[in-house]
């Protein structure tokens, strides 16, 4: 094993400035989970697929677990800890999935949030199947996605202060 | 009475109780990424424990040098099989009355075996050390198909068992054999094929697939030297029965090991079992003296805890030229890996998959399951499933088409025919179950209705037509199924886990401000027990459901329970919690009879509290109640308002459903596209009808999964193939379908509530809609049974192997 | 370099079942080993890192190919030079009738481009059924083209628009042609002191037709077999045709027989069963996940035929 040095980084996160220094291989998941313990992201496949780890890096939806901590120097990033309202109060996002029943497990959802989050920023009215292909890089196991759909929809309206408008069923 | 009193139902409805859709208090945390998972867990000290494994099906180990890993600094311990052996631990006990081993004892039996557990300071220095530990290993004859386990010269894959020819479930037939089950009168049985006008006869396979949760099985263990307690943190849907078997085979004593299932992402099966990571982690704590963490990655989670399904069964039908069914045959060859992991009641090898007569009047069947050992993962899970019930359902179900197809008659109007009547319940099935009770024919006929089931069929006609005519490539198929299910275990004379009955539990606390705290002996997964069990707790004793916490998972704290899988948690826990309630409302009324001075046979409960008969005027609410219990008990009662029960289900409960699926599919490519799926369940008495809901969508989801494609794969030298999110299907919201969701309500006549369980439903009762819509496509063209998974290439198969494709 | 994602059944494919028996029995997928990781701001400074380093540095883009790779320590490079520093490697124009990509150009930035959407629509097109919107935020033109996996779209689509790429090295920049490019499964022309800078593709005339037609199992997976149709019409004929087929061989696949079939014709029943049988005779699939050999060499054609009916109906002329 060859004695790599740890190399300084620094980002602002969730409007905090924050700096470490770290190995270049750990893994961006890694240090917000282990050395910011921020835990909302999660890990649920380590290969890119399932989405748990979704963060957003400069504006874009980014899979955490397939970046070098050492690739995000410099970047703002926002997590599920900072999702939240100013006064505390849950945001759009959080509060359309708690209305539309969007999640049971929870573990996908601060990912599927932290997606759906820059999705509304990019597409502020989507359709349906904008919502769908645009959280398809996000796995979920309990809802079968359709109240996720809702959860966005909602977020949406509110967001646009327009009435939303529960699909027939 | 003035403007402000609230009215019946104002008060009603601020109690948020049963039936309401109240929104789920556990997504307050959730969606600001406050959960506590285990992974989320940092101990002060804490080391990490990973896994080296075998890259061989079957391989005798003949040397493992942990030199050059030891050598990396932050490396502490690597253990083998036989460190283990020093603790009594190399190998342990299975719920299926196997052993198994925990890490390799001189050989391995499946590839991803657990051959040795490196413990380091951080999960990259771990898993640095992983590459160096040297293994190795002799190479071993690989069996991977369960049809050739008893054949004479099958390679041993268990020389352990050598000359045991009685197992945990009698007589072992030869040395890869595990079990016979023999359910059913077989000579009644035989005598109704023999008098049969009709007889069909088809081998139909379920896949081996996998529950796969998004959060893998993972741990923290923690043992503290100095007062000699352990403590283990993990994803356990059953934390008493962890705790248990924990002391049996630490010997550590019960009280002195605490286990805590914190915040669960998914289980649907995987984490009901014991995996060798837990004990490994709580050896490797004992060992150092540290706490030890264990997280499972993908792969590992795919390729070795814990498969479903796996099953090969042989179904027959006798019946009447009139489609009366007269006997139902089935054999089935489980294929349980190298070690029977399975997990299921103990006395119960093949699960409830004697519920296999389904929603039919049989006058005589008999079952027999012969289970047998291979060259892969040990498991064999409920995944979302209540025992074998979604192999039972689909084999049926399955069956069922194929018998209205011989008879040239409409599968719906078939299954219409052989319906238990609702008149026959409670009803004795001949398999041996006494069915609570049910109306399948109203259900049926909803389903059928809204769907317009006979213009579907018009325009499947025309579309064949079509097809034949050569006008279109495109085909259309219709999926029926009508799935009873048998879930709640479950009553003590039929279900233990190694010898613990499969009660289960709930304590009540009524504080004197009048707020409560609750706990149970089950452990939600993300079913939402934390709204859905206050809404019990609050139409019970009138408290509102908000001033009602929830806690489960502590074994500390929480009354000894059997855990969440199953469907078990409505059916049993739910039921506990009713009748705490009920203790608690009865001591009140006794309170509440001392505060307004009338006899207690002088009150009557109304929503919220008690009232004198005939003067409502009079009364005290629950919160008043709870203050008086702590401030001023009648005379000679004992205060406080507390209260704890044990449920033990006098029977199991039947929920079943009627399911359509409308399926269009490209013969050119094979792919199908599910138009409408329609799913109407009766689960009894519905709790809250949004977690209902949300439970079938996602059991809808996994059923559509299994059924199109999801498998866990082996090639012949028993490489397990495409363990890992792009090859292991899993839909995303854009392959997805969308779900239509109804019921019908026949509350179970047993239970205090009425309520059934529904938790499972959708995946039992899903996969078999998806496959018979297929089948029904390709009938037209002369098929009896395509076996599942239907992933395009398979149907593009089967439509070739039809000449489809001209 | 960075493409997409990676898969077992790719590894099966690449090297055989194997890779599942690598020494010490690896089946972690979690975490990639040491390395010293370089960020120059310069195509130069990165070039000279790469050549001092040799066999022992690797370049990374998006990393979708290459981190997954690394966790499963399949790649192990001593020093990881991240290009993404290097501003000049970002970027779209036109110049007289070719349109020139940089390589760290993201698949979310060719979705986004005006330009690109008015005069090469394919790439839009191509670019939505890659992997999925996360990945395509990171994942770049360069990498996916350079890495040479099979299993990436883009390869096939620039052999369709016969599009060239830049390479630059310690000697400085060489230009070679996508339909040459591809040697094997990850072995293709890059020599390893070279970085893929640009990607050229002469600009199609206004009106073409064009069509990428993908069958996967679902998002985020790669082709069972896809296919890149560009072609024009004229007076009801169809006079330039292109085709190219996806992940069914070990490289992308130029169908040149096909092209020529079906260019001059008018797309009659007999020409389209002649194409597409042109087309398959070319595919060499493996087995896998996606199904047998057979039918993933059935479904190339069935996606060149769905392909060239679709670039018909959009073409002018």
């Amino acid at each position: 094993m060859s004695e790599i040095e740890q190399v300084p980084v620094s980002m602002t996160v969730n409007g905090k400035k924050v700096q470490r220094f770290v190995e270049p291989r750990t893994l961006l998941i890694h240090f917000l989970r282990e050395e910011l313990n921020l835990t909302g992201p999660h890990i649920g496949c380590e290969t890119s697929h399932c989405g748990a780890c979704t963060v957003e890096v400069d504006g874009m939806s980014v899979k955490s677990c397939t970046l070098f901590a050492v690739q995000a120097n410099g970047a703002e990033l926002t997590t599920i800890e900072g999702m939240a309202n100013a006064d505390g109060t849950l945001s759009a996002l959080q509060e359309g999935f708690r209305q539309m029943h969007g999640l049971q497990c929870g573990f996908c959802t601060p990912g599927m949030i932290l997606r759906a989050h820059t999705l509304l920023k990019e597409t502020p009215n989507p359709t349906e199947e904008e919502i769908r292909m645009g959280i398809s890089g996000n796995l979920c196991r309990c809802t079968g996605y359709q109240n996720i759909v809702k959860a966005i929809q909602y977020a949406a309206a509110k967001l646009n202060g327009t009435d939303f408008q529960e699909a027939a069923e | 009475m003035n403007d402000m009193t609230p009215t019946r139902e104002q008060r009603e409805a601020a109690l948020e109780g049963m039936g309401c859709k109240r929104k789920r208090v556990e997504d307050i945390r959730f969606t600001q990424g406050k959960g506590q998972y285990v992974d989320d867990l940092k101990l002060p000290g804490m080391v990490f424990g990973d896994f080296v494994r075998s890259p061989y099906a079957h391989a005798k180990i003949t040397k493992i040098d942990a030199t050059e890993a030891l050598k990396i600094p932050g490396v502490i311990a690597v253990l083998t099989a036989e460190d283990l052996k020093g603790v009594n631990l190399a190998w342990m006990p299975t719920l299926a009355g196997d052993v198994q081993m925990v890490l390799a004892d001189g050989k391995v039996l499946y590839q991803n075996q657990e051959v040795a557990f490196v413990v380091a300071e951080n999960r990259y220095i771990a898993d640095d050390a992983i590459q160096v530990v040297e293994v190795e290993y002799e190479e071993l004859p690989v069996l991977t198909d369960p049809f050739k386990s008893m054949d004479p010269d099958a390679p041993v894959l268990r020389p352990d068992l050598e000359g045991k020819t009685e197992g945990a479930h009698g007589p072992r037939k030869h040395h890869n054999h595990i079990f016979t089950w023999e359910v059913g009168d077989k000579d009644e049985t035989a005598k109704a094929f023999s008098e049969a006008d009709v007889t069909i006869k088809e081998l139909i396979s379920y896949h081996r697939t996998h529950p796969s949760p998004l959060e893998t099985c993972q741990c923290v263990a923690s043992m503290d030297k100095v007062t000699g307690e352990l403590s283990v943190w993990g994803t356990f849907q059953a934390p008493h029965v962890i705790r248990t078997v924990a002391s049996l085979l630490s010997t550590i004593p019960e009280h002195k090991i605490h286990v805590i299932a914190p915040d669960i992402g998914g289980g649907f099966g995987n984490k009901v079992g014991a995996y060798p990571g837990y004990i490994c982690a709580i050896v490797a704590t004992i060992v150092t003296g540290v706490p030890v963490k264990w997280v499972e990655d993908r792969m590992e989670n795919l390729s070795t805890t814990s498969f479903a399904r796996d099953y090969h069964m042989t179904a027959e039908i006798a019946a009447k030229n009139d489609g009366t069914v007269t006997g139902l045959k089935v054999h089935v060859l489980a294929d349980h890996g190298g070690f029977d992991a399975c997990a299921d009641p103990s006395k119960w090898p093949a699960g409830f998959f004697n519920i296999v007569t389904g929603s039919y009047d049989f006058p005589a069947a008999h079952l027999a399951v012969d289970g047998v050992y291979t060259n892969k993962a040990p498991g064999g899970v409920a995944y979302r499933c209540s025992f074998r019930v979604t192999e039972a359902a689909y084999c049926i179900e399955r069956a069922m088409d194929i018998l209205a197809q011989k008879l040239g008659m409409d599968p719906a109007d078939l299954r219409m025919k052989n319906f238990v009547k609702p008149e026959q319940f409670p009803y004795q099935s001949a398999l041996g179950w006494e069915y609570d009770s049910g109306d399948y024919h109203t259900a049926m006929q909803k389903a059928m209705d809204t769907l317009g089931y006979r213009e579907l069929r018009a325009e499947q006609k025309a579309k064949q037509e079509a097809f034949q005519r050569g006008e279109t490539r495109e085909i259309m198929g219709i999926g029926i199924s009508f799935f009873t299910e048998i879930v709640g275990a479950g009553p003590s004379k039929n279900c233990d886990i190694l010898g613990v009955a499969m009660f289960d539990s709930a304590e009540i606390r009524v504080h004197p401000t009048g707020s409560v705290i609750s706990r149970m002996g089950t452990k939600s997964q993300g079913q939402g027990h934390e709204t859905t069990w206050a809404q019990i707790i609050a139409t019970e004793i009138g408290i509102p459901a908000a001033d009602i916490m929830v806690e489960e998972g502590n074994t500390d704290t929480a009354p000894y329970g059997l855990g969440t899988y199953g469907s078990r948690s409505t059916p049993v826990a739910g039921a506990a919690i009713a009748l705490a309630a009920r203790k608690i409302r009865n001591k009140a009324q006794m309170i509440a009879a001392h505060m307004l001075e009338v006899s207690e046979y002088d009150l009557e409960w109304d929503i919220d509290g008690f009232q004198v008969k005939g003067n409502p005027q009079a009364r005290k609410s629950m919160k008043e109640i709870a203050w008086a219990a702590y401030h001023a008990p009648p005379p000679g009662m004992e205060p406080g308002l507390e209260a704890v029960s044990y449920y033990d289900p006098p029977n199991m409960t039947y929920p079943f459903g009627a399911y359509f699926c409308v399926m269009d599919i490209d013969v050119d490519t094979g792919v199908a596209k599910t138009r409408r799926f329609y799913a109407l369940d009766d689960c009894g008495t519905r709790i809250n009808p949004m977690i209902i809901e949300g439970q079938v969508h996602g059991g809808l989801t996994e059923a559509f999964a299994i059924a199109m494609g999801q498998e866990i794969r082996y090639d012949e030298m028993g490489n397990v193939l495409g363990a890992s999110f792009m090859d292991f299907f899993l839909p995303t919201a854009v392959e997805t379908p969308h779900w239509e969701t109804d019921y019908t309500v026949t509350p179970s006549p047993h239970h205090p509530i009425g309520a059934k369980g529904v938790g499972e439903s959708p995946n039992v009762g899903g996969v078999p809609a998806f496959s018979n819509a297929v089948n029904d496509a390709f009938q037209f063209l002369g098929s009896t049974h395509i076996q599942m998974p239907h992933d395009a290439w398979r149907i593009w198969q089967a439509a070739k192997d039809l000449g489809a494709h001209g | 370099m960075e493409g997409f994602e990676r898969d077992e059944t790719f590894l099966h494919r690449a090297f055989g079942p194997e890779i599942f028996r690598a020494e010490g029995g690896r089946s972690k997928d979690v975490i990639p080993g040491e390395f010293t990781y370089h960020r120059p701001a310069s195509v130069a400074e990165a070039v000279a890192i790469l050549a001092s380093h040799g066999d022992e540095a690797r370049p990374l883009s998006g990393g979708h190919s290459l981190i997954p790779m690394m966790k499963l320590r399949m790649a192990a490079p001593e020093h990881l030079v991240d290009l993404g520093g290097i501003a000049d490697l970002k970027g779209i124009d036109e110049d007289g009738g070719t349109i020139t990509i940089r390589a760290m150009t993201t698949q979310h930035e060719l979705i986004a481009s005006d330009l690109l959407a008015g005069k090469l629509p394919i790439i839009r097109e191509t670019s939505l059924l890659i992997a999925d919107p996360q990945i395509r935020y990171v994942g770049t033109l360069g990498g996916n083209v350079a890495n040479g996996d099979p299993g990436n779209d883009m390869p096939a689509l620039m052999q369709c628009l016969n599009a060239t790429y830049v390479l630059t090295g310690p000697d400085g920049e060489r230009d070679v042609a996508a339909r040459d490019f591809y040697e094997a499964a990850y072995f293709t022309a890059l020599a390893p002191e070279e970085i893929l800078t640009a990607v050229k593709i002469p600009v199609p005339p206004a009106g073409h037709g064009f069509a990428y037609e993908k069958l996967k199992r679902k998002v985020g997976d790669y082709a069972t077999a896809a296919a890149a149709v560009v072609l024009t019409k004229s007076g009801g004929t169809v006079a330039t045709c292109s085709i190219a087929l996806t992940n069914v061989a070990d490289t992308p696949l130029f169908a040149a027989d096909a092209s020529d079939i079906v260019a001059g014709s008018t797309l009659d029943d007999d020409t389209i069963k002649l194409a597409v049988a042109a087309a398959e005779a070319i595919t060499e699939p493996a087995s896998d996940g996606r199904g047998p050999a057979e039918y993933r060499t059935k479904m190339a054609g069935i996606m060149v035929r769905r392909a060239l009916a679709r670039a018909s109906e959009r073409a002018n002329g």
